[in-house]
């Protein structure tokens, strides 16, 4: 028996130390796959896999590695189920590294309840609270997406150039919605405009009446709506819509996609505002990569940088083990080095391999800052004849 | 009346009162069926809020299969149409949860608390099929008109700032009230059946003697119980949206509404069902830009929201007039059973 267990820890040994070479990497995919943002997650997760795909087949990381994606539900609002998601990822399937989550209150609790003590790299495409910006991570949490205090001052330059300095401000009652209502209070009365109510909604009511009652009775030339698209944010424009409070709303991040206008129809022509975005080289080349899901979706960019740097960290490392790579994460993103767009991971992984620098561009031209989140680029967007259209970036 | 007057009552009737109707409306007729249920089987139903999400779900499913063969009413929703259907399945579910559950218990004589118990598992079995069947999502099944005058049109007819919205659903829903209440009060006052049914519900053993066949009576109240939930249910959903968690939410505000107004009472029913609405938004409603209306010149005008409650706070409204109630008058406001 000894003999026995002897010989199962050699051969154990000789295993891992077999596999350091060439390895089956997994990566955790870490997103609201159910949930109040579930339709732009269609576009997220794919993206990150794409990635996935493309290093795995390029053959080239840590000597021909192998990846495979993982993929585990946040559910977006249910902190619970979140960390129940990502422990499962570490401590059944061995992921070596997690892209997500992606709302902001699931992914802080993903963060300091799992991923801290496990010392488990994330990198979320999505999470934009500026809480996070400052949450004690070990170096270990990053994100591809900008800081809601960005994302604040980005949209008060957006509605002050339209002339319009008096706003009503509804936010989605979690982590994500009152950071950015929070933001952009502070930006907007810098500006010297005016906020005149910033009142919070619950998602997954049937009915937003009385919400609506209160916003318009403080009044406001536009309505601010810091919620999701398919939850409490479109009750409230529906709300306003029906009971003539408000014509026009300003849809931050969480608000923009097609599905919006899908379900409002022609009324909503006329609203504005912007999702994280660039109309660089990489977002096109991204663009045309994509099949079976659409890139321009938000966060559908950022979520193959996420995924990208995991890898090309771990390339740049020499190893797999978070501990080693998430220090290399800030080097490969940033310049120095030969610039990476979509589509060329295979050639980073050959520079990094022989020992070069690279600077990763991307599909949303990354470029870390700070405590490691995205600078942040935004695309300024419209809805017309009942579709989003670009107007700009910035 | 000056302009600013009738702006202020304008505003108050689009933010306040059109809501308020066509949501009191939709609670009384939840509030019936659960008086009804309380009056003659003598148990506080708690599957009652979703029954009616249940009977939604069949009204849903069938305007779909409507929809798909091109049937409409033109500008009245097809939900009109689907709702005699979704009625007779609804209560065919009813018949047969009392056939397996409630019957077992009368026959062994239960205490009411058993039945509330009993309606508690029924409440979570059919909380599960709908959610089986139709999924816990979202479900928007309005079509045709949405509106009989819009805030936009309003202003435009009356010249004033402040217009007043009707959606076709809102109209309906208080039309559709005020018919099948009227319906039920002559059913109940008029027909031998209503009458045994009152005559069961006063005095069972009685009754019993007089030669009212308990198990009709039963039958029918079931029936009447799943058709004014799906009927409720429908509306509701037209007006807002279906979702069966909302539904399972409903209970509290149609409960309140039936204890308000005197449980088993069911013209205290419909009082009450109007006393929660009302309370639930005038309580919550924001009257800063109704005030300034009101008062003379800059100097009152109003900075603060002048709101008394935040709208998250809605659901304590109920809560509170349930207690209220409770402490103070104990049988409701028509002097139903005491509670």
């Amino acid at each position: 028996m000894k003999k026995l267990l002897i010989s199962t820890v050699v051969a154990g040994a000789l295993g891992v130390a077999g596999t350091a070479s060439a390895e089956e990497i997994k990566l955790g995919v870490f997103l609201g796959l159910t949930g109040p943002i579930e339709s732009l997650v269609a576009n997220m997760a794919p993206a990150a896999e794409t990635a996935i795909a493309e290093v795995s087949e390029s053959g080239k990381l840590l000597d021909g590695s192998t990846v495979t994606a993982v993929r585990a539900d946040t559910t977006c609002v249910d902190a619970a189920a979140a960390t129940a998601a990502i422990e499962r990822l570490i401590t059944a399937d061995k992921v070596s590294g997690v892209i997500g989550g992606d709302c902001s209150g699931v992914t802080t609790a993903a963060l300091t309840n799992v991923a801290l003590p496990n010392g488990m790299v994330m990198v979320s495409p999505s999470a934009t609270s500026p809480a996070l910006s400052t949450v004690e991570d070990n170096g270990l949490f990053f994100r591809t997406a900008p800081s809601d205090a960005r994302q604040g001052v980005v949209m008060t330059d957006i509605i002050m150039e339209r002339g319009i300095k008096e706003v009503a401000l509804t936010y989605t009652n979690n982590d994500y919605g009152k950071g950015l209502a929070d933001a952009f209070q502070t930006a907007f009365e810098a500006a010297g405009g005016s906020v005149t109510i910033s009142a919070s909604h619950e998602d997954g009511k049937a009915d937003y009446s009385a919400e609506v009652g209160s916003l318009a009775s403080a009044g406001g030339e536009v309505l601010v709506v810091a919620g999701y698209l398919d939850q409490g944010g479109k009750g409230i424009i529906q709300g306003s819509l029906d009971s003539g409070a408000f014509d026009t709303f300003v849809l931050p991040d969480g608000m923009v996609g097609d599905a919006l206008p899908e379900a409002i129809g022609s009324d909503l022509n006329g609203s504005f505002g912007q999702a994280p975005g660039t109309d660089s080289e990489g977002a096109g080349l991204h663009a045309e990569m994509a099949s079976g899901y659409d890139a321009t979706s938000p966060f559908s960019n950022e979520s193959y940088d996420a995924a990208a740097l995991i890898m090309l960290a771990m390339q740049a490392a020499g190893s797999s083990d978070p501990a080693k790579y998430k220090d290399k994460v800030m080097e490969v993103a940033n310049a120095p080095g030969e610039k990476i767009l979509p589509g060329e991971l295979g050639k980073a992984l050959e520079i990094l391999a022989g020992g070069g620098e690279i600077d990763y561009v991307g599909a949303s031209a990354v470029e870390l800052i700070g405590a490691g989140e995205s600078a942040g680029n935004y695309r300024e967007v419209e809805i017309k004849d009942g579709a989003l259209s670009t107007v700009g970036y910035r | 009346m000056t302009e600013e007057t009738l702006n202020a009552l304008a505003l108050l009737s689009n933010f306040v009162l059109v809501p308020a109707v066509a949501y009191g409306s939709q609670l009384a007729l939840g509030a019936l069926g659960v008086t009804l249920v309380y009056g003659i089987l003598r148990f506080s139903n708690f599957a009652h809020g979703d029954t009616m999400a249940f009977g939604t779900m069949f009204t849903i499913l069938f305007t779909w299969w409507f929809q798909s063969m091109g049937l409409s009413l033109g500008p009245l929703p097809t939900a009109l149409l689907a709702l005699p259907f979704a009625i007779v399945l609804c209560a065919l579910f009813a018949l047969l949860t009392d056939k397996f559950v409630y019957r077992f218990y009368r026959q062994q004589r239960a205490d009411p608390v058993i039945f509330v118990i009993a309606s508690v598992g029924v409440m979570f079995v059919m909380n599960g099929l709908v959610r089986f069947i139709i999924g816990p999502n979202d479900q928007n099944f309005a079509d045709g008109e949405r509106f009989i005058i819009k805030a936009r049109e309003f202003k435009q007819m009356t010249g004033l700032a402040e217009g007043i919205s009707i959606k076709v659903s809102q109209g309906i829903t208080v039309i559709t009230m005020i018919v099948v209440v009227a319906a039920l009060f002559w059913f109940l006052n008029k027909t031998r059946t209503g009458k045994s049914m009152r005559a069961y519900s006063d005095n069972e053993d009685l009754a019993l003697l007089s030669g009212i066949n308990p198990d009709r009576v039963v039958m029918v109240t079931w029936i009447l119980a799943a058709a004014l939930a799906t009927i409720a249910g429908t509306l509701y959903g037209l007006d807002k949206s279906f979702k069966p968690f909302t539904y399972f939410q409903l209970l509290l505000p149609v409960f309140a509404a039936a204890i308000v107004g005197g449980l088993g009472n069911p013209l205290g029913a419909i009082a009450g069902g109007f006393v929660v609405a009302f309370s639930e938004i005038s309580v919550t409603y924001a009257y800063k830009k109704f005030a300034n209306y009101m008062v003379p010149g800059d100097d009152w005008k109003a900075d603060g929201l002048m709101q008394l409650l935040s709208t998250n706070y809605k659901f304590a409204v109920s809560f509170l007039i349930l207690l209220l109630v409770l402490l103070f008058r104990p049988t409701g406001i028509f002097a139903g059973k005491s509670a």
